[in-house]
C-alpha cells in the first residue's frame, strides 16, 4: 500500500509539473531573468502549491499520524548554518544555468535529451558527493 | 501578461500542493524530491526504498500521461522535445553545460538539505526558518546567475 501511496504522489507530482510548464528550462529561467521578458508563470506555480499545502498540512495535522505510517517524519532543526546557505547557493547556480531543479528534470525522462542524461547523472553525483562533505547531521 | 500560462502554472502547482499533501497524510513523509530520490539513489534505505521508487515512477508517468493525452495540456513556452511538442521543453544548454549544472545541483540540494520542493513548497507551507532562508538564497543566486550568463556574458542560456 506505501509503494501504491507512493506512486500516486509521484504521478500528481509529476502531473503538476508537466501541466504547469516547469518541464520547460526557458519557462524557468524566463522567471529568474527579472531584467529580460519576465515570466511570472513558476511565482503562480509556487504560490499555488504553498497555499495548497499549507492548508493540506493543517488538515492532515489534526491526525495523531499518517495513515500508512508509525509518525510524520519532520525536521526539527531551527538553526541556520553554512551548509544551509551554502548548498542553497550552488544549487541556486546550478538551477541559473539550466533551469533544472531536480523535480522537473527528473519528470522529463520522458522526453529524455543528452544535455538532459547529463543533468540527471551529473545530478546523481553531485548528491553522491554531498555525503562526503564534512558536518553532516 | 501571458494569462494562460499563469492559469496553467496555479493549476499544475495546485497539483504539487495536493502531492505533497497526500504524501504527508498518507506515509508522513516531506515531498522533497532531492530527499526522496537523493536518499534513494545514494544510500538505498533499508525497507524505505520501495516508495521512493513508486513516487519516481509516478513522476516520471505524470508528463507521459499528458502527452498520451495529446499534449494540449502541456504548458512549454517554445516547442517541446517530446513526441508531441507541448509537454517537455528543450533544455537550455548542451552536455558541458548541464554536466556542471547537474553537478552543482545534485551538490547544492544534497549539502543544502532540500531544492525547490523540499524547502519552496513544504518547507515554507510548514512556515521553517531554514526553509525559508534556503528558498530565498536559492532564489537570489538563481536570479544572479541568469542576469550574470544572459546580461553581462550575453551568451548562453
Amino acid at each position: 500500500m506505501k509503494t501504491l501511496m507512493g506512486y500516486i504522489a509521484g504521478l500528481l507530482f509529476g502531473l503538476g509539473v508537466g501541466i504547469s510548464g516547469m518541464t520547460d528550462p526557458s519557462r524557468v529561467l524566463g522567471f529568474l531573468d527579472i531584467a529580460g521578458a519576465w515570466d511570472p508563470t513558476l511565482m503562480f506555480v509556487l504560490g499555488g502549491a504553498v497555499v495548497t499545502n499549507f492548508i493540506g498540512y493543517r488538515l492532515t495535522f489534526r491526525r495523531a499520524g499518517p495513515i500508512y505510517g508509525k509518525a510524520f517524519q519532520l525536521p526539527g532543526r531551527q538553526d541556520l548554518d553554512g551548509r544551509l546557505i551554502g548548498g542553497s547557493v550552488l544549487f541556486g547556480i546550478g538551477w541559473g544555468l539550466s533551469g533544472y531543479c531536480p523535480g522537473p528534470a527528473l519528470a522529463s525522462v520522458g522526453g529524455l535529451t543528452a544535455p538532459l542524461a547529463a543533468m540527471l547523472i551529473a545530478m546523481s553525483a553531485g548528491w553522491f558527493l554531498a555525503r562526503a562533505i564534512p558536518g553532516r547531521r | 501578461m501571458d494569462w494562460n500560462s499563469s492559469l496553467q502554472g496555479l493549476a499544475g502547482g495546485m497539483l504539487i500542493g495536493l502531492s505533497a499533501t497526500w504524501l504527508m497524510a498518507t506515509l508522513g513523509r516531506i515531498a522533497g524530491i532531492s530527499g526522496i530520490i537523493g536518499g534513494l539513489i545514494t544510500t538505498r534505505p533499508k525497507g524505505d526504498s520501495a516508495w521512493r521508487l513508486t513516487f519516481l515512477l509516478g513522476l516520471i508517468s505524470g508528463p507521459l500521461v499528458l502527452m498520451l493525452l495529446g499534449g494540449g495540456q502541456g504548458n512549454v513556452a517554445g516547442s517541446g522535445v517530446d513526441v508531441t511538442g507541448q509537454v517537455i521543453g528543450e533544455p537550455a544548454g548542451g552536455v558541458a553545460l548541464m554536466l556542471v549544472a547537474g553537478l552543482l545541483v545534485g551538490l547544492g540540494t544534497g549539502v543544502g538539505s532540500g531544492c525547490t520542493s523540499g524547502h519552496g513548497v513544504c518547507g515554507l507551507a510548514r512556515l521553517s526558518t531554514r526553509s525559508m532562508v534556503a528558498t530565498l538564497s536559492f532564489l537570489v543566486a538563481g536570479i544572479i546567475t541568469v542576469y550574470v550568463v544572459r546580461h553581462l556574458i550575453g551568451g548562453g542560456a
